[in-house]
Parts: structure tokens; C-alpha cells; sequence
């Protein structure tokens, strides 16, 4: 595991050293107006409370993925073609949300 | 000090792009950024590879940093402008470097490369060639540096600032949220130290908040006394330079210190005090 705070590269599979019967996983795909996936966006996880908790930059594949904890939490996306928000109650586990950025 | 002696708008970096004796320099942990375009005629900075020692636990010493900067063409008259990834934190980190070492022409891109890709601006792929230079670090500035041994001296006696999220904070999780919760110290915060997460400092697209803003939230919100020093902390020291770059260097407080051992080194300690929870605890 790297002993920085950057962001991994956002495009490869899950590690298999992640077990996800005790991760909990929020990752999804950032689109744009036409439904393609948007390179570059910058998306970031905000707690129940609305604090800002990580961010990563999507890669070729639009993907993002943060390691938290079972809750409610909010996705952001800004990118060049606008922005997003999701909301997502989190379970243990793989959760998987699509993030629709529009101006 | 004045803000824009420290922090410059990415519509002046675009006008000073070729002005002689400015160098743009890409400061990041995952260097295929710089790789997949950069702000043009800037050089990089590999947080790891180049800003620590391969050996030991710590970041590189006087003459090693002299040398990484001699080997980049940059000297010690140069005006440096430092810029990068996750909100500027390696880029801020790497400002505390050029400080510890004497470098006292350096700026911060506000936003950093998230504002200039937001912004569609323009990026290269072409790396620059400078030729090298004798560049002569000064010997560290330990009134920027605190040690593991002042972190615990000013429990109660200092202002303490954890700048890492509040789940961190409180030791419900050891890491921030993108990265998997599997390393093995102990949760919580130095005890007495001030919540205060980094990202409050800044806006949305990475530029930091106002001076006004930025002190009603460590004086007002957090409760920071003016009178005392200051110490700041995160899990690695980058953040927290972030933090300590907004205190010091934006605000002016003058004794203001990163302690870059932060919490992998606090949370790993024996014997020391540790607070849980969302409260800051006592001595």
C-alpha cells in the first residue's frame, strides 16, 4: 500500500488484498450530457454531515472509487463539462453509483 | 506578508509562462500527471522518488535537496511557482521544502493543476530542457519543523491543529477515503488538538478561501489562540503543510510549525496520550 494520501489510479481492478466482506467500496462512473464516460473529473466524497472526506480524478474509464465506512454519504463531480451530485446510503461491500455531470 | 507575495492566480502564471527567472514546477505523488500534460516549460517534482530519502525515514537532507534542484535547472535566485495535484497539497509541501531550505522566492498556484484543467487551459507534453545549475540550499529551519517530542510538549499548551477529515480525526477510520482502511496504528488525535480539515481552507475548485474567511474559521469556528504557537499535523505532512501554507503564509501567524511525522508516526508511538472521538479532549 502506498504511504501517501494521492490518489491510486482509479482504472485498475480492485487490489486483491481488498476484502470486501469489511470494505465498504463507493464506486461509479462519471458521464457527460451524451453518456460518455468523462476522463479528468474530479470527483469528491463528503460525509452525512456534508464534510469533505477524499477526492480522486477520474481516469480513461471515468472511474472512481473511495474506502469508507457504512452511512450516508455524498458524491461531487465537477469536470469541464459541469457538475454532479449523488447521494448514497453505503453498506458494506461493493456500491455502485453513476454520476451524470451538465452545466 | 501579502498574499499575492506568496500565492499567484492562474491568469498571471499564464502571462509569466516565458519570463526569465520564473520556473513552473509540477510537484506531485503520481507523476503520469506532469507525464500527460503539463503547464508549459514546467518541470516536475516526484514527492517520492525525489523529496525523500530512499533509505531513511525522512525527506531529503540539505545537500540532497540542493542537488535535486541543481539537477532541474533551477537557481537560487530563481522565482519559483509550485503547482500539482489533490489540491496543491504536494505542491504545498514541497513550498514548505523551498522554505526549510532557504528558498525564499516561492509561490503556490492557487488551484494548482485542478483550477488550470477546470479552467481549459492549456497543457503540454513537450519536457522542458534547463541547464544545470550550482544551487546551494541553507541548513533547515527548525522554527518551521516540529518533532514528535514538541507535538506531545504542546498538548494543552499550544495550539494543536489536526487537519485530517473528521472520521480520522475521531479514529473511526485510520486513512482518508480513497485509500483502503488497512494500516495498523491507533485511531484518534493528539489530545487537545483543534478539528479543523484542511479542505475548509479551500474552495471547491482548490483555490484557498479569503484571508477573512480563512480567520473566521481558525479563530472564530476552531477556537485557535492567536497568542500561542501553532502546530499542524495530518496522517503524512501534506495536508498539513497545506494548513501550515494558509496559517503562516496567508494569515502571518509567525510561529506556526508541520509536524510531518503527523500520525503515522503520533498513532504509532508508545506511551503517548490519545483522544477519541469528535471532541478535542484534555491534557
Amino acid at each position: 500500500m502506498s504511504d501517501s494520501c494521492a490518489a491510486p489510479d482509479q482504472d485498475t481492478a480492485l487490489p486483491a488484498s481488498v476484502d470486501l466482506e469489511k470494505e465498504t467500496v463507493l464506486s461509479g462512473t462519471v458521464v457527460n450530457d451524451e453518456g460518455e464516460l468523462v476522463q479528468g473529473a474530479y470527483v469528491r466524497l463528503l460525509d452525512g454531515t456534508g464534510e469533505f472526506t477524499a477526492e480522486v480524478v477520474t481516469g480513461e474509464g471515468g472511474q472512481f472509487r473511495f474506502f469508507a465506512a457504512p452511512g450516508r454519504w455524498t458524491l461531487r463531480a465537477l469536470s469541464r463539462y459541469g457538475d454532479a451530485t449523488g447521494e448514497v446510503e453505503a453498506a458494506r461491500g461493493l456500491n455502485e453509483t453513476k454520476l451524470a455531470v451538465s452545466r | 506578508m501579502a498574499r499575492e507575495d506568496v500565492l499567484v492566480t492562474a491568469e498571471w502564471a499564464e502571462e509569466n509562462l516565458d519570463t526569465p527567472g520564473v520556473v513552473f514546477v509540477e510537484v506531485d505523488e503520481d507523476t503520469s500527471a506532469y507525464d500527460s500534460g503539463h503547464i508549459k516549460g514546467a518541470v516536475k517534482i516526484d514527492w517520492k522518488d525525489d523529496l525523500q530519502d530512499a533509505i531513511r525515514r525522512d525527506f531529503v537532507n540539505q545537500e540532497q535537496f540542493s542537488q535535486l534542484l541543481s539537477e532541474r535547472g533551477i537557481a537560487n535566485d530563481d522565482t519559483v511557482v509550485l503547482y500539482g495535484g489533490n489540491n496543491n497539497w504536494f505542491a504545498a509541501y514541497a513550498y514548505w521544502y523551498f522554505k526549510l531550505y532557504g528558498h525564499d522566492n516561492v509561490k503556490l498556484l492557487d488551484g494548482g493543476r485542478k483550477k488550470w484543467e477546470l479552467d481549459a487551459r492549456e497543457v503540454v507534453t513537450e519536457v522542458p530542457e534547463r541547464a544545470k545549475t550550482e544551487y546551494v540550499a541553507k541548513p533547515l529551519n527548525w522554527d518551521l519543523r516540529a518533532t514528535r517530542d514538541e507535538a506531545e510538549a504542546a498538548i494543552g499548551v499550544k495550539n494543536l491543529i489536526d487537519v485530517r477529515s473528521p472520521d480520522e480525526y475521531a479514529g473511526r477510520l485510520l486513512a482518508p477515503a480513497h485509500l483502503p482502511q488497512e494500516q495498523s496504528q491507533r485511531g484518534g488525535h493528539i489530545p487537545t488538538a483543534l478539528s479543523v480539515p484542511w479542505s475548509k481552507a479551500a474552495n471547491e475548485d482548490g483555490t484557498f478561501k479569503s484571508d477573512a474567511e480563512l480567520r473566521e474559521l481558525y479563530v472564530e469556528e476552531a477556537g485557535l489562540d492567536e497568542a500561542k504557537p501553532t502546530i499542524a499535523y495530518c496522517r503524512i505532512g501534506e495536508r498539513s503543510s497545506h494548513s501550515w501554507f494558509a496559517l503562516r503564509e496567508l494569515l502571518g501567524y509567525e510561529d506556526v510549525k508541520n509536524y510531518d511525522g503527523s500520525w503515522t508516526e503520533y498513532g504509532s508511538l508508545v506511551g503517548v496520550p490519545i483522544a477519541l472521538g469528535d471532541e478535542p479532549g484534555t491534557k
